[in-house]
């Protein structure tokens, strides 16, 4: 239970520093933690097809075509 | 300033959400339908795992559904892309280390062959033909990122996906021209827990695999090719 409060603490942590950071690749990779703390949870709440969906898709193509997107614009947000 | 506003917002939203969930009970069936699929969905459909007995087999229209919505955004990704001139400049692009490209095409069958497991074993452990082919997209990705240089065949994955896209809409018809109605599930299910059982979930399922992996792998490649 600790565990899980632990997840959900670093996926918030996570997430409001998604929307802080100036260097859009710490951003980025802040968004790709949150799906992975999600999988985790949906690991832990018995959904592991969602878990497998979601750190698949949500961890590593949402983040590899983000950077793609990043590297052929700006990297830095004014 | 602007970040502040925008996650005071996004507070909101979440308190909304939270507040409109609150009342729903967690975990308690609210409709009959559910107990019906945790109850009969096993010797229905003849699938182990209960999530795949209602994604291809009683919602197996709505698959076809979600499998044509992934068809139209990757084409319309590849339409958009095309438009601009692909230009080759590989040659300034520094190659991976030795230890990187090793390390990628050490991983990448291995990768690949999770990935296929996860498809063909669908209806029997969790996961299924769009968890699959996600993990075939990620070895793909794996591929461009680590080996610069190699690529897959844009005709080949065009080939595979409308095949497979085919072979669904086939087995369809082919419960339509059987038993009367569409996605009907003609094939013998066989004993339960043994991988040739189910009737047509392992085939639909094989067939949404390649399709969701040569989806992804195509998107991938598109915004690769446009991002050199």
């Amino acid at each position: 239970m600790i565990f899980v409060f632990f997840l959900i603490l670093l996926m918030f942590i996570a997430a409001i520093s998604a929307c802080i950071f100036r260097d859009l690749i710490s951003a980025v990779i802040a968004s790709c933690m949150v799906s992975l703390m999600a999988a985790i949870l949906f690991y832990l709440l018995q959904a592991p097809d969602v878990a497998m969906a979601e750190a698949a898709i949500g961890a590593a193509l949402v983040t590899a075509i983000f950077i793609i997107a990043i590297r052929r614009t700006k990297r830095y947000e004014e | 300033m602007r970040k502040i506003i925008s996650i005071v917002l996004l507070g909101i939203v979440a308190l909304g959400i939270i507040l409109s969930l609150a009342r729903i009970p967690f975990g308690v069936s609210k409709t009959k339908v559910g107990g019906y699929y945790i109850d009969k969905g096993r010797e229905e459909t003849g699938a182990a795992n209960i999530v795949t007995s209602i994604v291809v087999n009683y919602r197996a229209f709505d698959t076809l559904g979600e499998i044509t919505v992934l068809f139209i955004a990757a084409v319309g990704l590849g339409a958009v892309l095309s438009t601009r001139k692909k230009h080759k400049r590989e040659q300034d692009l520094e190659p991976a280390s030795l230890v990187l490209y090793t390390g990628c095409r050490f991983l990448f069958p291995l990768i690949l062959l999770f990935g296929a497991y996860i498809f063909i074993h669908g209806h029997l452990t969790p996961g299924g033909g769009f968890q699959g082919g996600a993990i075939v997209a990620s070895a793909y990705l794996l591929i461009y990122l680590g080996c610069r240089g190699r690529r897959i065949p844009e005709a080949g994955t065009k080939v595979i996906e409308s095949l497979a896209g085919l072979v669904f809409v086939v087995v369809g018809l082919l419960g339509l021209s059987f038993g009367g109605y569409f996605l009907l599930n003609f094939l013998p299910k066989g004993t339960p827990n043994v991988l040739f059982s189910a009737g047509i979930i392992p085939i639909v399922y094989i067939a949404i695999g390649f399709k969701v992996g040569s989806e992804l792998a195509g998107i991938i490649d598109n915004l690769m090719e446009e991002s050199r």
